[in-house]
C-alpha cells in the first residue's frame, strides 16, 4: 500500500471556524448575528422586487423587512432591507445585492440612521375617546372611524410601533398592517454620493 | 460539417454603413442582427411555435444553426462552445417546454461561469400571464441561474436586449444570460439597428487590483515557507494560463489546480501537483492541508474542493484573486483579497514580488509526496478491463490540444485523474452542477468550436443514456468525435457511495438492462466498437480515432473498480482515503 495511512500523515495545528476564518486552536470564535440596514438604489422596472427577494431567499439570508418605493427619479426605486446575520453574512448580502444587474448601488446605513415604519391598527369602536388618547401617546391619529371600528395610524421606530400595538390590545385589535422600515442616513450624505 | 459563417471575426463590430445587408424590418431580424454583430457563428437549438419568427429571420443569415435532438443538448453544446472559444455559445428554444428543457444547461453554465446566451420564444405579450398554450414564466424560472434574464417587451429594443445580454455573458465573471422573446415582439415591425454589444451601465468590471493590496500580498507570499498556488477555472476564463506559468516558474511555487482549473497549468511540469479536492491527487491535498500561504486565483472554494472548511488549509494565509468581489471570503476567509482580472493581477503580482520564497525544503516535500502517493491502479491479468488504463492509453496517443469532454460520475474522475492535461480549454466537464448527460452534447459544441482539434468524450453508461439522442447530431454534421463509454452497468459513483457509506445497499444504482452502445451507435449511423480485452485497447482506440465521423466505443469495464483517492464529503483533505478500508478509519 502506498504512502502512510491517514492517521500517520503530516498535519498542521490550525483550523478554521464554520465561516472559513482561521482561529486559534484553543479558542472558539464565531460571529454573533447583528442587525444591519441595507439601502439599495435599483432600476425601477418590473421584476426587480422578485429578483431581489429571490436572492435573499435562495441564499438563506435572514430577512426582517423589505420596503420599496419610487425616488424623485422615476427610473429609480429605493429599497430598505433589514437583515439579521453574522458579520460575514452581512458582507455577502451586500456583495450579492451589488452583483444584480438592476442594482445601482448598495450601502449599509449607520446604526443612527433615521428609521421609520408605519402601522395601521384597526380596533373595536366602543371607546373612541380612549383609543384617541392612546394614539396621541404614540404621536398617532385616528384616520377612519365607523360605529364599530376605529383605524389608527402610527409611525416611528420599530420598538415604538411594537409598544403601540401592544397598548392597543386593550381595545380588541381586529387588524394590523405594518410597512417594515424605511431608512435614510442622517446629515447631508445620500446614497448617490456614497459609492 | 456545415459551412462556417462567412463573416470573419474582425468584422464583427463594423457598423451598418459599410455592409450590404438587408435593412431590418422586424424584431426577429434585429435579434439575428444583434447576434451577427456580436460575432456569432453557430446557434444550437430546436424549433417551435413561439420562436418561429426568429428562426425565419435566421433563414437569411450566415449564422449556422445546429438542430439538436433535445433543448438540454442545445444548452450543453452552447456551453461547451463557450468554454472552448471563450465567447458566449448561443442556444435557442421555443416557449414552455422548450425553455424548461434549457434550464439544466443554463444552471450548469451558471455554476461554472461559462459564457452563454439563451434565447427563448414566449407567447404573445397579450397572452402572458394567462397560462396560454406553452407558456411558462421563463424569466422567473431562470432568474436565479443567469447573470440576467431579460423579458423583451418591445420590437424596437429587442435587438438591444440581445446585444446587452451577449456583452454581459462575455464580460467580467462570465456566465449565462437569457432573453425571452414574445412572439408579437419578434413579429412586430421595426427598422431599428440593434446597439453595439455593451454591458448595462450598472455593471462594473474591476480590472487591476489595488496596488497597496498587491504589495501586502506579495510580502506575505515571499515570506512563506510552504507556499502554493491554487489555480481555478477563473484562470482559464481570464486567459491567464501563460501569466500563471510565468509567475509560478519564476518564483518556483508549486501549483495545484481545482477541477475546473485543469489545463490552466501543465500537469507534466515539475511544479504541478495536479488537482485537489474530493478525488484529487494525494499530493495536492497534502500540500493544501500543509501550506502556510496560498495564492488562490479564480476559484470559488467549492465544497468538493475544500472538504470541511474547518480543515481546509488551516495554517495558511489566503491571498484570493477574483474578479467577483462576492467570492471573497464567501466560503474561505481571504487575508489578502485582490479584486481584479486574473491576468492583470498576475502581472501586478509578478512585478511586485520582492523575491522568491525560500521554500526548497517544501518543494522537496511536495515531490516526496508525489512518490509516496502516486496516481496508480492495479491491473491483475485475470480481471476485467480497468477504466484508468483506457484513459491513460488514450492520453498517450493524442496531441496536447486534444479536447476531453465527460459526463458526470466515476468516469469523469478517471478522465480527470489519468489524462495528462497541459493546455487550457481542453477540459470540458460539468463541475459545479455535476450534470449527467453533459458529455454527448458538449462534445458536439466543442468540436464545432475547435474543428481542427481532436475531441474525445469519456462518458458513463448512465450519463450517456441521458443525452444519447444527440449522437444523431454528430452523425448529421459528420463530427469527428470519439465517444468512450466506460460501461460498468451501473450509476457507478452512486454505487461507490452506497458501498462506502450505506452498507452496500445498492438501491437503484445497478443498470443490468443497459443497451449495447456499439449497436446503438450504429443505429444512429455512427461507428460502434465493443471493447472488452486489455489487449485490444490500443487498437480499438486507434480504429475509432481513424474513423472519420462519430465513433462510440462501448468499453466493458470492471464493475468493481472505484475512484480513489477520496475525501469523504465534508472531510479533511489531508485525510484522503486510498482504498475502501481507509474510509472506515475516517
Ligand atoms: C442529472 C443527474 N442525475 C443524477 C445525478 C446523481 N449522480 C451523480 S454521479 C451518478 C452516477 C453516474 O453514472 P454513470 O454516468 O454511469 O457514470 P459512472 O459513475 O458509472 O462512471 C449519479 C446518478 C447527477 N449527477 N446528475
Amino acid at each position: 500500500m502506498p504512502g502512510p495511512a491517514p492517521d500517520e500523515r503530516m498535519r498542521p495545528e490550525g483550523r478554521r471556524n464554520s465561516q472559513g476564518i482561521r482561529v486559534d486552536p484553543e479558542a472558539e470564535v464565531t460571529h454573533e448575528p447583528r442587525q444591519a440596514v441595507l439601502s439599495a438604489l435599483v432600476k425601477h422596472r418590473p421584476g426587480v422586487l422578485a429578483e431581489i427577494s429571490g436572492l435573499f431567499s435562495r441564499r438563506q439570508f435572514n430577512i426582517e423587512s423589505l420596503t420599496v418605493g419610487p425616488t424623485v427619479d422615476e427610473d429609480t426605486a429605493r429599497m430598505t432591507i433589514l437583515i439579521e446575520e453574522p458579520e460575514p453574512g452581512i458582507d455577502q448580502a451586500k456583495k450579492q445585492l451589488q452583483k444584480l444587474v438592476p442594482v445601482i448601488s448598495v450601502t449599509e446605513l449607520e446604526p443612527e440612521a433615521v428609521r421609520r415604519e408605519l402601522a395601521l391598527i384597526k380596533v373595536g369602536g366602543e371607546k373612541p375617546d380612549d383609543v384617541n388618547a392612546v394614539a396621541e401617546m404614540y404621536g398617532g391619529q385616528a384616520v377612519d372611524a365607523a360605529t364599530d371600528s376605529v383605524t389608527v395610524e402610527v409611525t416611528g421606530s420599530k420598538p415604538k410601533i411594537d409598544a403601540a400595538v401592544e397598548a392597543f390590545k386593550q381595545f380588541d385589535v381586529q387588524e394590523v398592517v405594518r410597512t417594515g422600515a424605511a431608512a435614510l442616513e442622517r446629515g447631508a450624505d445620500t446614497l448617490e454620493k456614497h459609492d | 460539417m456545415s459551412e462556417r459563417a462567412s463573416v470573419p471575426k474582425e468584422d464583427q463590430t463594423e457598423t451598418e454603413q459599410d455592409d450590404d445587408r438587408e435593412p431590418i424590418t422586424t424584431g426577429a431580424q434585429s435579434v439575428i442582427r444583434a447576434l451577427e454583430n456580436a460575432g456569432t457563428d453557430y446557434v444550437f437549438g430546436v424549433q417551435g411555435g413561439a420562436i418561429m419568427p426568429v428562426y425565419d429571420a435566421l433563414y437569411d443569415s450566415d449564422i449556422t444553426h445546429v438542430t439538436m435532438a433535445h433543448e438540454q443538448g442545445a444548452s450543453h453544446a452552447a456551453d461547451a462552445y463557450g468554454v472552448v472559444t471563450g465567447d458566449p455559445g448561443v442556444c435557442f428554444a421555443t416557449s414552455g417546454p422548450g425553455a424548461t428543457n434549457l434550464v439544466t444547461g443554463i444552471a450548469d453554465a451558471s455554476m461554472d461561469s461559462d459564457p452563454m446566451i439563451a434565447l427563448t420564444g414566449q407567447v404573445p405579450t397579450d397572452f402572458v400571464g394567462n397560462d396560454a398554450f406553452q407558456e411558462t414564466d421563463t424569466v422567473g424560472i431562470t432568474q436565479p441561474i443567469t447573470k440576467e434574464s431579460y423579458f423583451a417587451g418591445d420590437s424596437d429594443t429587442v435587438g438591444d436586449n440581445v446585444s446587452e445580454a451577449f456583452a454581459l455573458a462575455a464580460s467580467g465573471r462570465q456566465g449565462p444570460t437569457l432573453v425571452d422573446l414574445p412572439k408579437d415582439v419578434t413579429q412586430g415591425e421595426t427598422d431599428r439597428e440593434p446597439m453595439a454589444p455593451t454591458t448595462p451601465d450598472t455593471y462594473d468590471v474591476p480590472e487591476e487590483a489595488d496596488d497597496t493590496d498587491v504589495q501586502e500580498a506579495v510580502e506575505a507570499l515571499a515570506d512563506a515557507e510552504r507556499p502554493v498556488i491554487l489555480a481555478g477555472g477563473g484562470v482559464i476564463k481570464a486567459d491567464a494560463s501563460p501569466a500563471l506559468r510565468e509567475f509560478a516558474t519564476e518564483y518556483e511555487i508549486p501549483v495545484i489546480t481545482t477541477m475546473p482549473g485543469i489545463g490552466s497549468f501543465p500537469e507534466d511540469h515539475e511544479l504541478s501537483l495536479e488537482w485537489a479536492g474530493m478525488h484529487g491527487t494525494g499530493y495536492a491535498n497534502l500540500a493544501i492541508t500543509n501550506t502556510d500561504c496560498m495564492l488562490a486565483i479564480g476559484t470559488r472554494f467549492d465544497d468538493r474542493l475544500t472538504g470541511g472548511v474547518d480543515s481546509f488549509a488551516p495554517d495558511a494565509e489566503i491571498i484570493h484573486v477574483d474578479i467577483d468581489p462576492a467570492e471573497i471570503s464567501k466560503n474561505i476567509y481571504a487575508d489578502y483579497p485582490l479584486i481584479g482580472d486574473a491576468k492583470m493581477v498576475l502581472r501586478q503580482l509578478y512585478d511586485a514580488m520582492p523575491r522568491a520564497p525560500d521554500a526548497d525544503e517544501w518543494r522537496e516535500r511536495c515531490q516526496d509526496w508525489k512518490s509516496e502517493y502516486p496516481m496508480t491502479y492495479e491491473m491483475p491479468d485475470d480481471e476485467p478491463l480497468k477504466p484508468q488504463y483506457i484513459v491513460e492509453t488514450f492520453s498517450e496517443v493524442t496531441d496536447d490540444d486534444t479536447i476531453v469532454c465527460t459526463g458526470v460520475g466515476q468516469h469523469q474522475m478517471w478522465a480527470s485523474q489519468f489524462w495528462e492535461f497541459t493546455e487550457p480549454r481542453t477540459w470540458v466537464s460539468s463541475h459545479g452542477l455535476g450534470t449527467m448527460g453533459y458529455g454527448a452534447p458538449a462534445a458536439i459544441g466543442a468540436k464545432l468550436a475547435a474543428p481542427d482539434q481532436e475531441v474525445v468524450c469519456f462518458d458513463g453508461d448512465g450519463s450517456f443514456l441521458m443525452t444519447v439522442q444527440e449522437l444523431i447530431v454528430a452523425v448529421r454534421e459528420q463530427l469527428d468525435i470519439t465517444y468512450v463509454v466506460l460501461n460498468n452497468e451501473a450509476v457507478g459513483m452512486v454505487r461507490q457511495w452506497q458501498d462506502g457509506f450505506y452498507e452496500g445497499r445498492r438501491m437503484a444504482s445497478e443498470y443490468p438492462w443497459i443497451p449495447q452502445f456499439d449497436k446503438l451507435a450504429e443505429a444512429f449511423g455512427a461507428r460502434g466498437f465493443r471493447l472488452e480485452d486489455e489487449a485490444d485497447v490500443e487498437d480499438t482506440i486507434q480504429a475509432a480515432r481513424e474513423y472519420d465521423g462519430p465513433a462510440v466505443i462501448d468499453a466493458i469495464i470492471d464493475p468493481a473498480e472505484n475512484v480513489f483517492p477520496m475525501v469523504p464529503s465534508g472531510g479533511d483533505n489531508g485525510l484522503f482515503a486510498l482504498e475502501e478500508s481507509h474510509l472506515e478509519m475516517l
